[in-house]
Parts: structure tokens; C-alpha cells; sequence
């Protein structure tokens, strides 16, 4: 079998034939109703929000879209948010905590949009709101990375009280091609950049920065199902409070570096 | 000759020689970058690190951004031991963090503590755009945590002077994640009552912009600072046309709404002084 590279997975991450926020919602959640705009100027798209039954359960979903189809990656702005993506997030998840719905994130964005308007608008502002409600909101929060992670723009969606990953998707300080034409100057290094970045969902899950690595195979759904099933079963059983102590501490300390512990199970190379 | 007379002779003689060089430094002759005038060093420290001609802001480090704000010798520096680490094995930043060691003669991006400030005692953080561009990694990340959770402990004012090109790249997800980190404890603090004065230097951008830096209770920049979440060149690239004059600038933050004011060197003690006050400190 050939080795699997880290760059063979940042273009699976990016691959479009891959499953979105849509496609979740369609095979794990019930009823989804969506819910759209900030409230103060407008909808943006490139974040999809609502609320749907899981198991009995009603849940808000919110999560980054990318569009499938070229029409609907202009109107997603290809999965890039502006303030207003994240205001509706806020929106969303305050409403959440009202009516004592757990949060579910789907992440996957090249990035947060870096227009004019969204400078404008506040852009670095919506994003440490969003980290800063996340890490306060007391509701369990979980965080699923799906395709791509990059940089504020995806973390904006990903403070949670369990942080996953699918096998074939990154999560990085910034797209690889950024992060060469910075350190440099020459985005083409991109492949090069991506393995010195570490941003495969192995390589964060051995450094204990997040918590599962889901397989990519026909049981898929199945295991996300069961695994949110548990999950949000434990997490509601916390006190607000110690559920929003517990999260705290865990962002609280992610400032050493952890022992590489043995390879997660479910993960394997791609063909 | 006695020996201690030796030593009370030699000890003159270093004096002396330590005086001649302060005196060659501030001789120095420095050139704006924005006027392109000149004038000497002594000139630009005495004008708080402003060009005399242009009024151009330089950037100040640590030590005289404290010197500017704190009661003379009330500073006390936290967390001075606090390690680099490279949690990514990354090629060459052991070697990158030992230059800029070097160069700015600090220990890493930021420095913490507590001073006072016409007698009111304030938990205080000031990154150094010298070293690495104030980029977070976990260092800068636990130091600005830990001195958020002291002022939430001691029930002091947290005043943080941001300068930063945003994220560490060398350090990747680990410097990411300070960012909900440091915007975690920021909010704790702020949700039980603590009073955070955030001030945006020259430059502040990305993932400091975009966290700690974004959340102060009361939002200050210095005149034309640079303060963005993507940089203009990228912005630029985005979009394909040029940025208009001004943009991202202080003055332009201040019209859009994004930040409480615009203070000027000369004033900020005594603005930071008054909004003490009127939190009820003294």
C-alpha cells in the first residue's frame, strides 16, 4: 500500500464530493429547522444554523457549508465566514442555553473570510466573542472537524466540551499554502508545509489536543451516532457550572506538550 | 593603597566607561520610517518613542511601556521563568527563539505583572513586537492566562498592551488553541466582575486581534495603529483591488465602531489613571 502524506489528506479534506454539514444533518438528526440571521445586518450563508430531534433530544446545530455546487459555493462564499456567520452563531447558541439545548459544531472552512467588509464588521471581534461564549455556555458543546479547520475562522466554532475528527480532515494554525507564503514566501511549499504543521487528526490526537479520530467508513454515521448518543448522555448529567469548569480547565491546559500515547485505533491509511 | 581603594578605583573607572557609551547610545542618530527625518535617540525617548517631526508612533518595548505607565519601580514581573518550548519538533525554532533572545534581549513575546499605577495596584501585560512579532505561542498564551487569573484572584485591574503579527506558526494547533485559551480566562475574569483595559499598539493582528486583544471592557488604540484580523496584503489579494488610505488603521476603527478611543502616548497614564477611578479604584 502507498504511504498516505499529509498533503494526501489536506486534498481529501478538501475533496467536494465529500460529505458537508448537510449531509450530517440529514443522516444523524431529525426535523432540522433552520434558523437564519444575526439579528443585526444580514444572513450569512456560509454558516448553516438550526435545530433539529436527536434521539428524543432537540440539539442546535450550527456549522461552516461550502456549497456543492459551484452556484452554491459563491452563494457560501466557499465555506469562508464573515462577522455575520458568527453573530447567527452566537445568536444560536445563546438561544440554546435558554431552552437548555446541547450545541453540536460541524467545522469545515478554509478560513474565516478575509474581505473588506468583514474587517469592517468587526471580524477579529466576532471571533474571540464566539471562543469566549463557547467557553461559558452552559450547555454541553460538542465539536466535530469534517473536512477542513483552518485557522481563528474554524476555532471560532470549536471550543467544546469533546473536540473530533475525522480521519481525513485537518485542523491547522493556517492553510498550509498561508502558512509556506508566510514562514517562505512561496505557497507552492504547501506540501512541504503540511507536514512540519502537523494537522492530521492522528497527529492531534497524539498530542492530546483533541479527544477521537472517526473512521471514514460505511459505519461512519453509525459511530458518530453512537458516540454522540453516550457523550451527551455523560455531559448532561454535569452541573452547568462543573461542566463549564471542566471545559475551562481543558482549554486551560493545553500549554504542554503531551507523551505521543500508541496510534488511535480506528485510524488507518487511505488507498 | 588599601585594597578596597583598588576595587573603589576600578569601579569609578567602569562607571565612567558605562556613562561614555549610555551617552555614545543616545548620540545615536535615528531616521523616522515614515518622514524619513532624522534626530537622536535621546530626542525620540524623551518624546515617548514619537517621531518629533511626523508624530510617528515607534513601537516601545516592554520595559519602557511599563517605565511609561508604572509608578517608578512598582513593577513586578510574573512567570519570568517560563520556558520556549517547541511542541512540534519543528525545524529550526530552537535556533529562531535563541536569535530573538538575543536580539531583544527578552525571554519571549510578552512580559507580565503587577504594578502600580498613581498608587492603584493593576495586573499588566505587554507584548513585545520585537520578538518573533509578539506571535502567541504557548508562552505568551499561559503567561497572559496566569496573569488574567491573578487579577481575578487579587481582584485587580487587568490592563494588556497588545503588538502582535497574530499566531506562532512553529508552534501550529498548540498556538491556535491560545487563542481560546486566553479568550476562556479573559471571559472568567469578566463574567465575576474584573475590569480589563485592552490597548491595541502598532501592530495588532490575527490571533491576538481575534482573541484577548478583541475583548477589553474598554477598548483603547494608539493613533494609527494598524489593528486587523487579515493583513492588508491578503485582503488585497482577496478582494484584487487596492485598500483605501487609512484602512485598518485606529482612526478608521474608531469611525467603524470597534474601538472606545484613541489615546495618545502623552495621555495614556493619565487615561488609564481616570478610568481606574471611575471602576471605583483607587
Amino acid at each position: 500500500m502507498k504511504e498516505v502524506t499529509t498533503y494526501d489528506r489536506v486534498l481529501k479534506a478538501r475533496d467536494k464530493k465529500r460529505p458537508q454539514v448537510t449531509d450530517y444533518i440529514k443522516e444523524l438528526f431529525e426535523d432540522f429547522i433552520e434558523l437564519k440571521g444575526d439579528r443585526l445586518s444580514k444572513d450569512d450563508e456560509s454558516i448553516l444554523g438550526g435545530i433539529a430531534m436527536f434521539h428524543g433530544t432537540p440539539v442546535t446545530i450550527i456549522g461552516q457549508r461550502k456549497g456543492k455546487t459551484i452556484e452554491e459555493n459563491i452563494r457560501f462564499n466557499f465555506g469562508m465566514v464573515s462577522p455575520e456567520g458568527y453573530r447567527k452563531g452566537m445568536r444560536l447558541m445563546k438561544q440554546a442555553e435558554k431552552f437548555n439545548r446541547p450545541v453540536i459544531t460541524f467545522i469545515d472552512t478554509p478560513g474565516a473570510y478575509p474581505g473588506k467588509e468583514a474587517e469592517e464588521h468587526g471580524q477579529a471581534n466576532a471571533i474571540a466573542e464566539s471562543m469566549a461564549m463557547m467557553s461559558s455556555l452552559k450547555v454541553p458543546i460538542i465539536v466535530i472537524v469534517t473536512g477542513e479547520g483552518n485557522s481563528g475562522g474554524a476555532l471560532a466554532l470549536g471550543v467544546g466540551d469533546k473536540i473530533w475528527m475525522l480521519e481525513n480532515s485537518i485542523y491547522a494554525v493556517l492553510s498550509p499554502e498561508g502558512f509556506a507564503s508566510i514562514l517562505w514566501k512561496d505557497s507552492s511549499l504547501a506540501s512541504k508545509a503540511s507536514e512540519v504543521m502537523k494537522i492530521t487528526a492522528q497527529e492531534l490526537y497524539e498530542f492530546g489536543l483533541i479527544d477521537d479520530v472517526i473512521a471514514e467508513d460505511k459505519n461512519m454515521y453509525k459511530v458518530i451516532d453512537k458516540k454522540l448518543q453516550k457523550e451527551l448522555k455523560r455531559l448532561e448529567k454535569l452541573s452547568p457550572a462543573v461542566l463549564v469548569e471542566n471545559r475551562y480547565q481543558k482549554f486551560r491546559n493545553i500549554d504542554e506538550k503531551k507523551k505521543p500515547i500508541k496510534e488511535h485505533p480506528s485510524t488507518r491509511a487511505i488507498s | 593603597m588599601d585594597i578596597s581603594d583598588i576595587f573603589k578605583h576600578r569601579k569609578k573607572k567602569l562607571n565612567k566607561m558605562m556613562q561614555a557609551r549610555k551617552k555614545q547610545d543616545l548620540d545615536e542618530t535615528i531616521e523616522c520610517k515614515k518622514c524619513h527625518g532624522t534626530f537622536k535617540k535621546e530626542t525620540l525617548l524623551k518624546n515617548l518613542m514619537v517621531c518629533p517631526d511626523c508624530n510617528y508612533y515607534f513601537s516601545m518595548t516592554p520595559h519602557k511601556r511599563i517605565h511609561l505607565v508604572a509608578d517608578e519601580k512598582t513593577f513586578k514581573e510574573h512567570l519570568r521563568g517560563l520556558k520556549s518550548v517547541n511542541p512540534l519538533d519543528f525545524p529550526d525554532y530552537d535556533e529562531v527563539i535563541a536569535k530573538n533572545k538575543e536580539k531583544s534581549k527578552r525571554d519571549e513575546a510578552v512580559c507580565t505583572g503587577v504594578m502600580k499605577l498613581n498608587g492603584i495596584t493593576c495586573a499588566v501585560a505587554v507584548l513585545d513586537s520585537k520578538f518573533m512579532m509578539g506571535s502567541m505561542g504557548t508562552v505568551v498564551g499561559e503567561r497572559i492566562v496566569a496573569i488574567t487569573e491573578v487579577a481575578g484572584r487579587k481582584n485587580l485591574p487587568l490592563i494588556i498592551f497588545s503588538a502582535s503579527g497574530g499566531a506562532r506558526m512553529q508552534e501550529g494547533m498548540f498556538s491556535l488553541m491560545q487563542m481560546a485559551k486566553t479568550a476562556a480566562a479573559i471571559k472568567k475574569f469578566q463574567d465575576n466582575g474584573g475590569l480589563y483595559i485592552s490597548v491595541y499598539t502598532n501592530p495588532t493582528t490575527g490571533g491576538v486581534s481575534a482573541s484577548f486583544a478583541a475583548m477589553g471592557d474598554i477598548l483603547i488604540a494608539e493613533p494609527d495603529a494598524l489593528i486587523c484580523f487579515a493583513g492588508p496584503r491578503v485582503i488585497e489579494q482577496t478582494i484584487g483591488e487596492k485598500l483605501p488610505e487609512g484602512f485598518q488603521h485606529a482612526e478608521f476603527l474608531e469611525k467603524s465602531g470597534m474601538v472606545d478611543m484613541i489615546v495618545e502616548r502623552t495621555k495614556l497614564k493619565e487615561t488609564l489613571y481616570k478610568l481606574l477611578v471611575l471602576h471605583g479604584m483607587s
